[in-house]
């Protein structure tokens, strides 16, 4: 079934990135194997039938947070010690804690026993349902999002106008 | 193992790759890249167990999501920026000013 092929697909290329991340050295190789893996998660909420997730995932956290994280990565010297020595002395203790995390969560995962089958298509809400319910049911919280954004641009002016910087 | 444990197993391994990253990197940014991968593996299992749900609620918590994980990079890339420009590198092992 292609569905299910691209499901595992998906999840190859997101694991993939992931791993990208932890071994790259240049941090802009960091950030395109991250980008890699929202790609893939979006390509994976769009097998699941939850296109407007896979289109917020796109438009934010690629199109949005990422290249704000490029931009930053470009605007920065990364050639200090951290660009010659890639992991710090934490390594074994890093490594061994998100194995024993992974390998608990997953014998949890494991002994749950056998799940409700999936209905496929049981739950495609697509832009209208979503919009409707959005700022039907949840309008508050939508204008809370905006007081919130607010508060993070001044609060990201206080820190860099603040009275650690040295310039503003 | 159906579809559903299969997506949280995913989901387990890209947040313990994320954690193993902002425990063993030195880079500020790269590890600030593995949070937001912790959160995106949060998501997918938000997402895994909201999609099995009929109506839109959970959809509209993971936009809520988003836009707090915005947020969050917001006002991380600042302070990283101010630390990047007293410290003069964004090696964690430069920011010693508390102590540690």
């Amino acid at each position: 079934m292609s569905e299910a092929a691209f499901l595992y697909l998906f999840s190859a290329a997101a694991v993939a990135g992931a791993l990208v991340m932890l071994v790259a050295r240049h941090p802009m190789r960091v950030a395109l194997g991250l980008i890699g893996t929202m790609l893939s998660l979006a390509g994976l909420y769009a097998v699941l039938g939850v296109h407007v997730i896979a289109v917020f995932q796109v438009l934010i956290y690629v199109g949005a947070v990422m290249v704000f994280m490029v931009f930053v990565i470009m605007l920065l010297d990364t050639r200090d010690p951290s660009f010659v020595a890639r992991y710090s002395r934490l390594l074994l203790p890093g490594a061994l804690a998100a194995a024993v995390l992974a390998a608990l969560l997953g014998a949890l995962l494991a002994r749950r026993g056998p799940g409700v089958p999936w209905v496929p298509g049981a739950a495609d809400f697509h832009l209208q349902p979503f919009s409707v319910a959005f700022l039907g049911r949840y309008w508050l919280h939508f204008e809370l999002t905006s007081v919130l954004l607010v508060i993070v641009v001044v609060a990201s002016i206080a820190v860099i106008k603040g009275r650690g910087g040295r310039d503003g | 193992m159906d579809r559903t444990q299969f997506l949280i197993g995913l989901s387990i391994a890209l947040f313990s790759l994320g954690l193993a990253g902002v425990i063993v990197r030195r880079n500020a940014l790269v590890m600030l890249m593995c949070m937001e991968l912790m959160v995106n593996a949060v998501v997918l299992s938000l997402v895994t167990v909201a999609a099995r749900g009929q109506d839109a609620a959970g959809a509209a918590y993971v936009f809520l999501i988003f836009v707090v994980a915005a947020a969050e990079i917001a006002i991380a890339i600042p302070i990283v920026l101010l630390l990047a420009r007293q410290r003069r590198s964004l090696d964690v092992g430069a920011y010693t000013a508390l102590g540690g």
